[in-house]
């Protein structure tokens, strides 16, 4: 039973860390028929935005419509002849995100921090409801008298009189130095 | 007999700490960079050498020479490609990292190929912004 659970999670796992290494959207929009799951086909080449790789193994868009197809087309003649607007949508065939987009700050260090505090919160409170019922009483000798009855002991017995205990007491006044 | 402890300063000196160096030449940066600009000014260069050149070359310690971005970008365009030659001024500038007047040179010594191949950098198109 348990050893199940575990690859459902490994399977969990792995499919998160390839949906965060690519965007599912077309990449489903290449495949021309319905897929049972949609795992990913690590047979074919993978798109990935990463800063150490400036050139994925494959386009960002496979399937292009007719413009996309003319403006390919325009491409093999001079670049200069392309508006601004065109260029920006050759790169966007190509490409997903921009080094700027792929490299955009995430908020998600305030869901670490704020889920941090929520475990200590909890924590906190799990470890105040162990103080009032799991720890059993406390033992006689932390009581205010039995304290007072073993410090008199203790200055009785002259317990460490030179630079500890009893040499801060002032045996004739009988108060603290 | 054992040997009094100031005795051992006067052992002979240990042989000279030998540099553990291979016996290859070393590539000169000269070198390095004629053989990159070679590589990628290759006529009939394909797509995929083309993508596996930037992404080695990108993986490197070091921003390309002017000379390398330019042979690349010439690649680019016998294969008809504008889309990677504005992916590679934007990873050239993402390699400088802090270093922020090294893109500005490079932009200011490729100005006469961009000019001509047509090519647009990342900031004309306003693709250096969110």
């Amino acid at each position: 039973m348990l050893h199940l659970k575990l690859g459902r999670v490994g399977c969990l796992l792995t499919r998160r860390a390839m949906v965060a290494l690519t965007d599912s959207g077309a990449r489903l929009s290449t495949h021309g028929h319905h897929e049972v799951s949609d795992q990913l086909d690590m047979s074919q080449p993978i798109y990935s935005d990463r800063p150490d790789t400036p050139l994925p193994d494959r386009p960002w868009k496979d399937v292009l419509d007719a413009t996309d197809k003319s403006l390919k087309q325009k491409e093999k003649g001079p670049w200069s002849a392309l508006s601004k607007e065109e260029k920006i949508a050759l790169y966007r065939l190509k490409f997903n995100h921009t080094y700027p987009e792929m490299k955009r700050p995430s908020q998600e260090w305030k869901t670490v921090i704020g889920g941090m505090f929520f475990v200590f919160g909890f924590t906190g409170l799990v470890v105040f409801w162990q103080g009032l019922y799991v720890y059993p009483p406390q033992p006689p000798t932390f009581g205010e008298d039995w304290q007072a009855k073993q410090v008199q002991r203790m200055l009785d017995m002259r317990i460490n009189p030179i630079e500890g205990f009893s040499a801060k007491w002032d045996y004739e006044k009988k108060q603290w130095k | 007999m054992v040997r009094e402890r100031r005795d051992l300063y006067s052992l002979p000196d240990a042989p000279l700490a030998s540099r553990c160096y291979s016996h290859s030449k070393v590539e000169t940066d000269e070198e390095f960079d004629a053989r990159w600009v070679t590589y990628f000014s290759k006529p009939d260069i394909d797509a995929w050498e083309l993508k596996k050149g930037m992404n080695t070359l990108i993986g490197y310690d070091l921003v390309p020479e002017p000379k390398i971005v330019d042979s690349a970008l010439r690649a680019c365009r016998r294969l008809n490609d504008l889309a990677s030659a504005i992916r590679i001024l934007e990873a050239v500038k993402d390699k400088s990292g802090p270093h922020k007047d090294i893109y500005p040179y490079l932009i200011q010594e490729l100005k006469p190929t961009l000019t001509e191949l047509g090519i647009s950098t990342p900031e004309e198109l306003g693709m250096d912004k969110l």
